[in-house]
């Protein structure tokens, strides 16, 4: 029973960090940045369902209010702050690492602003579902009601996700601007539009997994939440393993770094909760340094 | 005419790649772009299909003006890039990759028809149409890389180098296609080789670039004829 709990609560973890390593991935597709800033800017989205929360007291709005606030948010970074910054990034050593640099300076500007508008001190958004552990058989497990939420809308998600990436023109239009965007260019789709979606659906991801990672938690939102910096770190670790470069990685990756972190803890140590995802991080990459679905880039001729 | 370069400079940086270039190519006419490395023909390619910026001078297209517009309005103006080097999206399949060659146009049934239709003059696409393009041969992605621009609808096709790195047989075979597709399709091509011998044979116009500059402008038979292009193009 023990685990099977620890499995369950594993793949709760993982799930969340699969949607921020989806995040981080979309970016890198979209614009080849790692956005040190996701993390914030899931912070900044969760602020927002949490602003809608306490004026609409229904924590059903404040879901889609996250994701499309973070959808609007992130599509705004990209056009007035990365496109320039990404354009020139050819042009030198300064220029290639500025938009990498800029994410870290917009991390502490979204924090900044958090601060002034929200202040401080911890806010609160109240699970609307119980996260007291189901009981079978007479134990009671820490796999909660709240809990199979979290995976259940998850799993939604990645199948919506899925279906607009490999069905639709727009996900053709997406794939083809990640891969190759000069082809995608010759025929007739418009690429900075398309990077502008690209960071609009990562803003979005990064929204969902913001709220869930604070309501899986204890609830607590602050501007130096620790439970983001994991999440900054669990979706950007969980994206490497992934070859940050396939959304299946991405979910792959996050699947397998949470059930990694919730064996350790169970049946290691609970104090290795911030040393575990970087030794997972390093054991992956002198293993499989492309990640687990990644590509030699190499083969590309 | 339906293509009229005049005058049209291209700078990489402080390098003149295109220097002063004018040609004008009729429709339903297969023009062969011939010379040596660096003599610019990629980067006249590019500035026609709006990849790279000129400089100066003006590019009329079935009389519009279309000096430095975008790649994205030129396709839908009937202009079809195949870039150098196989330009297919390895991690798409061969169906996805042709039919992004016809995203643009929304139009679900003519994607369709395109489509079967690409499949009728590349048969071997069709067998292979679910693979993952990377597990084509070259002489198949070369294959795929027309066939993307033929589901754009083009009246101009802008080859870069279709024969580069394929076999002497699979090269006769694409040459041919070209050729076919030129008349069949009324299409005008404008076709950038290396391989200036095998270009010419099966070009109306041959036009020859040497440091940026259009040295030679003639039938392509004449040109082969020609002993001056003979010796420096030809090899023999």
């Amino acid at each position: 029973m023990q685990l099977l709990n620890t499995l369950l609560i594993g793949i709760t973890a993982g799930s969340i960090y699969s949607l921020m390593a989806i995040a981080f991935v979309l970016v890198w597709r979209s614009t080849r940045v790692v956005n040190f800033a996701q993390a914030g800017m899931a912070l900044l989205s969760t602020y927002f369902g949490y602003e809608a929360v306490s004026r609409f007291g229904s924590f059903w709005i404040a879901l889609p209010v996250a994701m499309i606030g973070g959808a609007l948010f992130a599509a705004l970074v990209e056009l007035v702050l990365m496109r320039l910054l990404v354009k020139h990034a050819s042009s030198g050593p300064i220029a290639g690492v500025a938009p990498i640099i800029a994410t870290l300076g917009l991390l502490g500007v979204i924090k900044s602003a958090i601060t002034i508008i929200w202040g401080g001190q911890d806010q609160r958004i109240v699970a609307p579902i119980s996260n007291n552990g189901f009981t079978v058989n007479g134990s009671t497990l820490v796999f909660s009601p709240l809990k199979l939420f979290i995976l259940v809308v998850v799993v939604i998600l990645l199948i919506i996700l899925s279906i607009l990436f490999q069905k639709t023109n727009l996900g053709l239009a997406l794939r083809a601007s990640a891969h190759a965007p000069e082809i995608a260019r010759l025929s007739g789709i418009k690429v900075d539009a398309v990077r502008t979606l690209g960071w609009a659906l990562a803003g979005a991801a990064g929204a969902v997994a913001g709220l869930f990672q604070t309501v899986n938690g204890n609830g607590n939102l602050s501007p130096d939440s620790s439970e983001f910096s994991l999440l900054l770190v669990s979706g950007f670790i969980a994206a490497v393993i992934g070859g940050l470069d396939s959304l299946l990685g991405a979910v792959l990756g996050g699947l397998f770094l949470g059930i990694a972190i919730s064996f350790v803890l169970m049946y290691v140590s609970s104090g290795l909760f911030f040393i575990a995802p970087f030794v997972i991080l390093l054991l992956v990459l002198f293993i499989r340094p492309q990640g687990i679905i990644g590509v030699k880039v190499g083969r590309r001729a | 005419m339906s293509l009229n370069v005049s005058n049209l400079t291209v700078h990489h940086g402080a390098i003149c790649a295109v220097n002063q270039v004018s040609i004008a190519v009729p429709t339903g006419t297969l023009a062969a772009i011939i010379g040596s490395n660096g003599a610019g023909k990629t980067t006249l390619l590019r500035a026609l299909s709006g990849l790279n910026k000129p400089t100066s001078g003006v590019v009329n297209w079935m009389g519009e003006r279309i000096t430095g517009e975008k790649p994205e309005k030129l396709v839908r103006m009937g202009i079809s890039h195949v870039s150098e080097g196989k330009s297919v999206i390895p991690e798409l399949t061969v169906k996805e990759n042709l039919e992004l060659g016809a995203i643009w146009r929304k139009d679900g049934k003519e994607m369709k028809e395109s489509l079967e239709q690409v499949v009728s003059i590349f048969p071997r696409l069709g067998e292979r149409i679910s693979q993952r393009s990377d597990t084509l041969s070259g002489g198949e992605r070369q294959m795929l890389a027309i066939g993307r621009a033929i589901m754009s609808k083009p009246k101009l096709l802008l080859l870069d180098e279709p024969s580069l790195g394929l076999a002497p047989l699979v090269v006769e075979q694409i040459f041919q296609t070209i050729r076919d597709l030129t008349t069949q399709m009324r299409l005008t091509v404008l076709l950038v080789e290396q391989n200036a011998m095998g270009a010419l044979k099966i070009a109306d116009l041959g036009i020859v670039l040497n440091l940026g500059k259009v040295v030679a402008v003639n039938h392509a038979q004449a040109l082969i004829e020609d002993p001056a292009v003979r010796a420096a193009y030809l090899g023999y």
